[in-house]
């Protein structure tokens, strides 16, 4: 029972890696590329530990294994945010089928402040 | 969160007394500790500690559905030949206020697949997020407000 558990974990998480693999080459931007990079692999990853810790199965182990999930969902997005960010900053081109931007003219080119938008209206309504 | 720390100080108290710190029986021990709690809780004074306790198990497992199903999505595109995506990024207007509740909110949307926070407003009012599956820009904002940010407003306040 405890060997099919870790297997199927183990296989599971494999699958995801190879997907998040397979997304990276395939995917047509810098952004969709990002999507299957950061959560597949974070998923994939947490399988492998969850398997780790299914098999041996002592609290050592767990603990570490558990430890170690959460550190990947604590960093794996916020390197994906900060990547994301530069790119969009820099000015990556985005796929032909983009379809919505709600971020283009919010940026600051100097400062790189972003704004929300919300006080953009604020100004319309005084003009 | 006392509450929480009694229920744990429990656990490892019954752990230390039954001598085994196996992971099954400190999982007992947190069980029995909660439902110790639950009948002295009164007295200890008033605390959400159990409705707390519901909804985090609750919203675990919505994440967890929510991850596997939206991978499997992303997977389908990954491996098909054509394409089915629709990409766009999404302005979403926060009600989340301390840096706790956004990054929380922003890491688990950045963790569902489709959707990836990109960049917070400076004045912490919106959210970017870049989405793999845009039909409707509404409807996504209200997935991300009443799914996400709904239950972890509940969790953390």
């Amino acid at each position: 029972m405890k060997e099919w558990i870790t297997a199927l974990l183990m296989l599971s998480g494999a699958s995801f890696m190879l997907l998040a693999a397979i997304g990276l080459v395939r995917m047509p931007d810098m952004y969709t590329r990002m999507q299957p990079a950061t959560k597949a692999a974070t998923l994939g990853a947490g399988c492998m530990l969850l398997a780790v810790a299914v098999h041996f199965g002592s609290v050592g182990v767990t603990m570490r294994a558990l430890a170690g999930i959460v550190f990947l969902i604590l960093t794996a997005p916020v390197a994906a945010h900060m990547i994301g960010r530069a790119a969009y900053v820099l000015g990556v081109p985005q796929w032909e089928g983009t379809h919505l931007d709600e971020l283009k003219g919010r940026y600051d080119t100097h400062t790189h402040r972003l704004s929300s938008g919300a006080e953009d209206e604020g100004a319309e309504q005084t003009n | 969160m006392n509450f929480l720390m009694w229920n744990i100080f429990l656990a490892l108290a019954w752990a230390a007394l039954s001598g085994g710190f196996s992971l099954l029986n400190l999982l007992l021990g947190f069980a029995m500790g909660f439902a110790i709690l639950l009948f002295v809780g009164p007295a200890l004074g008033n605390s959400n500690y159990f409705d707390k306790v519901g909804k985090a198990l609750g919203f675990a497992l919505f994440f967890v559905k929510e991850l596997v199903a939206a991978n499997l999505r992303v997977a389908y595109d990954v491996i098909t030949p054509r394409y089915n995506m629709k990409p766009g990024i999404v302005a979403v207007p926060l009600d989340a206020k301390t840096d706790a509740e956004i990054t929380i909110l922003a890491n688990l949307i950045t963790l569902t697949p489709g959707t990836l926070s990109l960049d917070l407003s400076d004045d912490r009012r919106v959210l970017y997020v870049h989405a793999m599956y845009l039909g409707d820009p509404e409807a996504l904002r209200r997935e991300i407000k009443d799914g996400f940010e709904r239950r972890v407003l509940e969790l953390l306040r």
